[in-house]
């Protein structure tokens, strides 16, 4: 078994995030394909920790994690205080920005 | 040398009359005119008193200095501001305060009705403090101070009157030339300072010798290009006409006796220039003989009695510049015509001012006629100018331009024979409009209006020209007397005493002159006194006449050669700044807010657009290390 | 594709097995969360690719990884999501159009040549190269090789992001501060409020929901007096849900009808 297949699967969930991100408009639904691209790096740093046969890459996609964690509680909590005051999770609502 | 204190009183004493009468204003108006003419004439007194001291010592002692203050100390440039009488400088200081002072008592009679008589007055004497200071600057940036202080007296006074569009067009007119003038005597002095190092005479006379031919040559040619601007010599001789637009005493003052005579002192006094730089002399010899005739055949179709002199004045310093590029043998020939033409031509323009002081300002000849009895006076003082101007012995113009005559025919070669040629037939064309200027002002029929009621002048006008006119016959007898003038002038000039080769002797010069001068009267007197002059100017006359009233086409000349040209110029640069330069910068301006504009649509405010900008943006980099890798 | 599914076929090493059943369905259901409208289907798609990741990690000898993917990620930060979902409203659906003109298909364009990069770059970095494995790494266990790296090597980094945690938790709680504009009233204002409203036939309480015989339950509306339902006696939120039964066909006069009809 190749462990090649693995960084394949990566790129293809990488890939996946992304359009999501840039193609759905629900706040929360942007955040979980950004969890998934984050997921997708994980998988690569596990596998390159695989090929090159030492731990530092695991403990990477480990800093990953708690990194994700945090953004996950930040940005959730920016989602509901959006969401309290236009009671609405659509990213393109919030486009004050462009005037 | 000797140092002096007294000299700047020469200066202070004019331009305090002037600073006082401008400033003073209207509470000056009573008394103005006085003090500036006690103020010239004690500037006068003072030149007098130098000259009695300078006759006193011995030759090498002569000449005085007085430093005034430190004025210009930047690095390897040095300039005190100093001033420096020598025998140059003092029959120039005698020539201006004195002829300055006359005209200031002819002018309190003839300016008395003008309401601006103390403006008048403050002009003459700031004049005459520039001129001084143009004559006595020990360096060149010390007289091109002075150069520049006639320049504007000048600018002033012919724009006296300047209520008259025409008057102040010719005020600019001459500002405008003068500045030409100006430029190349800058140029003169910068090419001092770089190649020498110095721009004091003396420094200049003593680097001279060390330094090449060709900075000489082109400072002498700039020289030159000033001393025309200033002198009225070709090409930039297109001004004086216009400049009789100025009060008569200013025309006798400035555009005759003075002023206008500064080229020939800046030549002479660079005579250590030129006498190094053969090429640029011949040049001033050209521009004088040029001149000499310009002036000449202009004077001939004049009408208007003011222009025919000033065309008369323009051919005479052509005269002094000629003798000037004629070298050691000529300077001092050129400075003795310089000052009994100082005497004979200031009185003819104050002969002419009384006329038209008789005449209601009237200034056409054809309207005169017959003055002779109503003003005896001024007939006298005027023929005896008149006389001068001719070179008939023994009045003054006889000694001085009979010598002029005599040294270019002993240049040498064709050069003499040329310049012999063109002065001689010159002074037959003198002898030609000078006696046309006679017969139409006061001989013939009457030709004037019903209302002229021609007077003689009162005799604060006519004093003056009668001064003048016993210089106009005695000045020239007393500075050659004895060769009293070369003799002065003797220890400034570098004159080889070589055995000149004599190419006619002098008295068949003199019997050419004479026969030259009788010929000139002759045609005159057929044409204007044997029949009845118009008293309007016919227009069927030929086109050398038609030519010659309009100044021989000078000012065509110059609109079509330097004024078209240059507002084309001028228009371009301007149409360039405005496509090219504007242009450029307005089209950054233009691609900024254009970029700005285009960019400002992917600023949409939808934070997914964002995120897709980013995404290309990953594409891109992933592509570039797809690039490099492959 | 060719020459890996001939090495699947050879080998046949349980561990392919997995990656060819479970690879091809973390990439179905990752591709699903895109397709699908309702965030909560997604929400569990997401959570479905995240336990397959954690079998991958498993299978490539980080267990500990593959543990805390389950426990932290799929246990913990997904709930996270769904309680979040319920917060914002547990069926709110996007319609999949798009708005933003030529972005999606931008998006699709981009994506597919950053994946194909991607992939040929992977193709060129690693393919004939064989894997060394973390037999030797994790000879004194997973957990413990990690755990030595992690408090020599990366201790900086460690305590740095324990203090980022701490950052993100008052940052949320900053975040999710609400801050009163105006007094809160009072038992005695609310009192008031309540009988100088719109209606004083509101102010003594609305009417429970009508249970009766043929529907016990709270979305039947009650029967007023003269036997018409009562709108309001329904939980405002099951009518605003579109949960509520027609309360016309609750009319009595209705119910007359067909109990007539029965007879």
């Amino acid at each position: 078994m190749d462990a090649s297949n693995y960084l394949y699967i990566s790129a293809l969930l990488f890939t996946i995030g992304a359009v999501g991100v840039v193609v759905r408009r629900n706040a929360i639904v942007v955040f979980m394909c950004i969890e998934l691209m984050l997921n997708a790096a994980n998988l690569s740093f596990v596998t390159f920790s695989r090929i090159n046969g030492d731990l530092n890459g695991q403990v990477m996609a480990f800093f990953t994690m708690v990194v994700a964690a945090c953004e996950v509680v930040v940005g959730l909590a920016i989602i509901v205080t959006i969401y309290r005051s236009r009671r609405s999770a659509s990213v393109d609502d919030a486009s004050l920005l462009k005037r | 040398m000797t140092t002096s204190t007294s000299l700047v009183y020469l200066i202070a004493l004019p331009l305090a009359g002037a600073a006082l009468l401008l400033l003073g204003g209207r509470r000056t108006d009573k008394w103005g005119h006085l003090l500036a003419t006690a103020l010239s004439a004690s500037s006068f007194g003072v030149g007098v008193y130098q000259l009695t001291q300078m006759l006193g010592r011995s030759t090498e002692e002569r000449p005085v200095s007085q430093k005034l203050f430190d004025w210009i100390n930047v690095g390897a440039f040095n300039v005190d501001a100093g001033l420096l009488l020598d025998q140059l400088s003092i029959c120039f200081v005698l020539l201006i305060t004195g002829v300055g002072t006359l005209i200031h008592i002819y002018s309190i009679s003839y300016m008395s009705h003008d309401q601006d008589r103390r403006r008048f007055f403050a002009f003459l004497n700031l004049f005459i403090a520039a001129m001084l200071l143009l004559v006595l600057g020990d360096s060149y940036l010390s007289l091109y101070v002075g150069w520049e202080g006639v320049g504007l007296a000048s600018y002033l006074l012919i724009g006296f009157w300047n209520q008259k569009p025409a008057y102040a067009t010719a005020s600019k007119k001459a500002f405008v030339m003068n500045r030409v003038g100006d430029m190349g005597l800058s140029f003169a002095i910068m090419i001092a300072f770089a190649t020498m190092g110095t721009v004091s005479f003396a420094g200049v006379a003593e680097q001279a010798e060390n330094t090449s031919e060709a900075a000489l040559t082109g400072m002498g040619i700039m020289l030159l290009i000033a001393a025309a601007g200033k002198s009225a010599q070709f090409p930039l001789q297109a001004w004086l006409g216009d400049a009789m637009a100025g009060p008569t005493p200013v025309s006798a003052l400035i555009h005759a006796a003075t002023m206008v005579t500064a080229g020939v002192y800046l030549i002479t006094r660079s005579n250590f220039v030129f006498d190094a730089a053969p090429t640029a002399q011949l040049l001033v010899v050209i521009v004088g003989a040029i001149t000499l005739m310009f002036g000449a055949l202009i004077g001939t179709a004049k009408d208007d009695i003011k222009k025919a002199l000033a065309a008369s004045t323009m051919s005479q310093i052509g005269y002094m510049i000629l003798a000037a590029g004629l070298g050691p043998v000529g300077y001092a020939f050129a400075i003795m015509h310089l000052l009994t033409h100082g005497f004979f031509k200031a009185g003819m323009f104050l002969g002419a001012g009384s006329v038209m002081h008789g005449m209601d300002d009237e200034v056409n000849m054809r309207k005169y006629g017959a003055l002779r009895k109503f003003m005896p006076i001024t007939f006298a003082t005027f023929g005896l100018g008149y006389l001068a101007i001719l070179g008939v012995p023994p009045f003054a113009g006889f000694y001085s331009k009979d010598m002029i005559i005599e040294t270019a025919f002993n240049a040498g070669g064709v050069k003499g024979i040329i310049l012999g040629s063109v002065t001689l037939l010159g002074a037959a064309i003198t002898a030609f409009y000078m006696t046309r200027v006679m017969i139409l002002t006061f001989t013939g029929t009457k030709r004037w209006d019903e209302n002229a009621h021609p007077h003689e002048s009162p005799w604060l006008m006519w004093l003056p020209m009668a001064i003048l006119a016993i210089g106009s016959v005695s000045s020239g007898f007393l500075l050659s007397r004895g060769d009293a003038l070369v003799n002065w002038l003797h220890p400034l000039f570098d004159h080889h005493e070589e055995h000149e080769q004599h190419l006619l002797e002098p008295i068949v010069v003199s019997g050419l002159a004479l026969t030259m001068v009788a010929i000139g009267i002759a045609i005159a007197f057929v044409k204007y006194s044997r029949q009845d002059v118009a008293s309007v100017a016919p227009e069927d006359v030929s086109v050398f006449t038609k030519i010659a009233r309009q100044d021989l086409m000078q000012d065509r000349f110059n609109e079509t050669v330097f004024m078209r040209p240059g507002q084309v110029l001028t228009t371009t640069l301007v149409a360039t700044d405005e496509v090219v330069i504007d242009g450029t910068v307005r089209t950054v301006g233009k691609i900024a807010m254009g970029s700005g504009s285009a960019l400002r649509g992917l600023q949409n405010g939808f934070v997914r657009s964002y995120a897709a900008l980013i995404l290309l943006g990953a594409v891109a980099l992933v592509a570039a290390i797809w690039v490099v890798v492959q | 594709m060719l020459q890996l599914a001939l090495e699947v076929g050879q080998t046949a090493k349980p561990e392919a097995v997995m990656f060819w059943i479970l690879g091809p369905l973390a990439v179905i259901a990752a591709l699903a969360m895109l397709l699908v409208k309702k965030a909560v289907h997604s929400a569990i798609l997401m959570a479905f690719v995240m336990i397959i990741l954690a079998v991958f990690y498993i299978a490539q000898d980080a267990a500990f990884l593959g543990i805390v993917q389950i426990v932290v990620y799929t246990g913990a930060v997904m709930m996270l999501f769904l309680f979040i979902l319920m917060l914002v409203g547990v069926d709110s659906s996007d319609s999949l159009t798009e708005t933003i003109r030529g972005l999606r298909s931008l998006a699709i364009t981009a994506a597919i040549g950053f994946g194909g990069l991607m992939i040929s770059l992977l193709g060129h970095a690693t393919l004939g190269r064989s894997a060394v494995g973390l037999t030797a790494a994790n000879a004194d266990g997973n957990v413990q090789g990690i755990a030595a790296l992690l408090f020599s090597t990366y201790v900086w980094p460690f305590e740095v992001v324990s203090a980022l945690l701490i950052t993100a938790a008052l940052g949320a709680m900053v975040l999710a501060h609400h801050q009163r504009s105006t007094t809160r009233p009072t038992q005695r204002q609310l009192s008031i409020n309540r009988f100088r409203g719109d209606s004083l036939g509101t102010a003594a309480g609305l009417s429970g929901p009508g249970v009766y015989a043929r529907h016990n339950a709270v979305d039947v509306p009650a029967l007023l007096p003269d036997g018409t339902p009562a709108a309001d006696s329904v939980n405002a939120t099951l009518s605003a849900r579109g949960d509520m039964l027609d309360y016309k066909k609750f009319d009595l006069s209705e119910i007359n009808t067909k109990v007539e009809e029965e007879k």
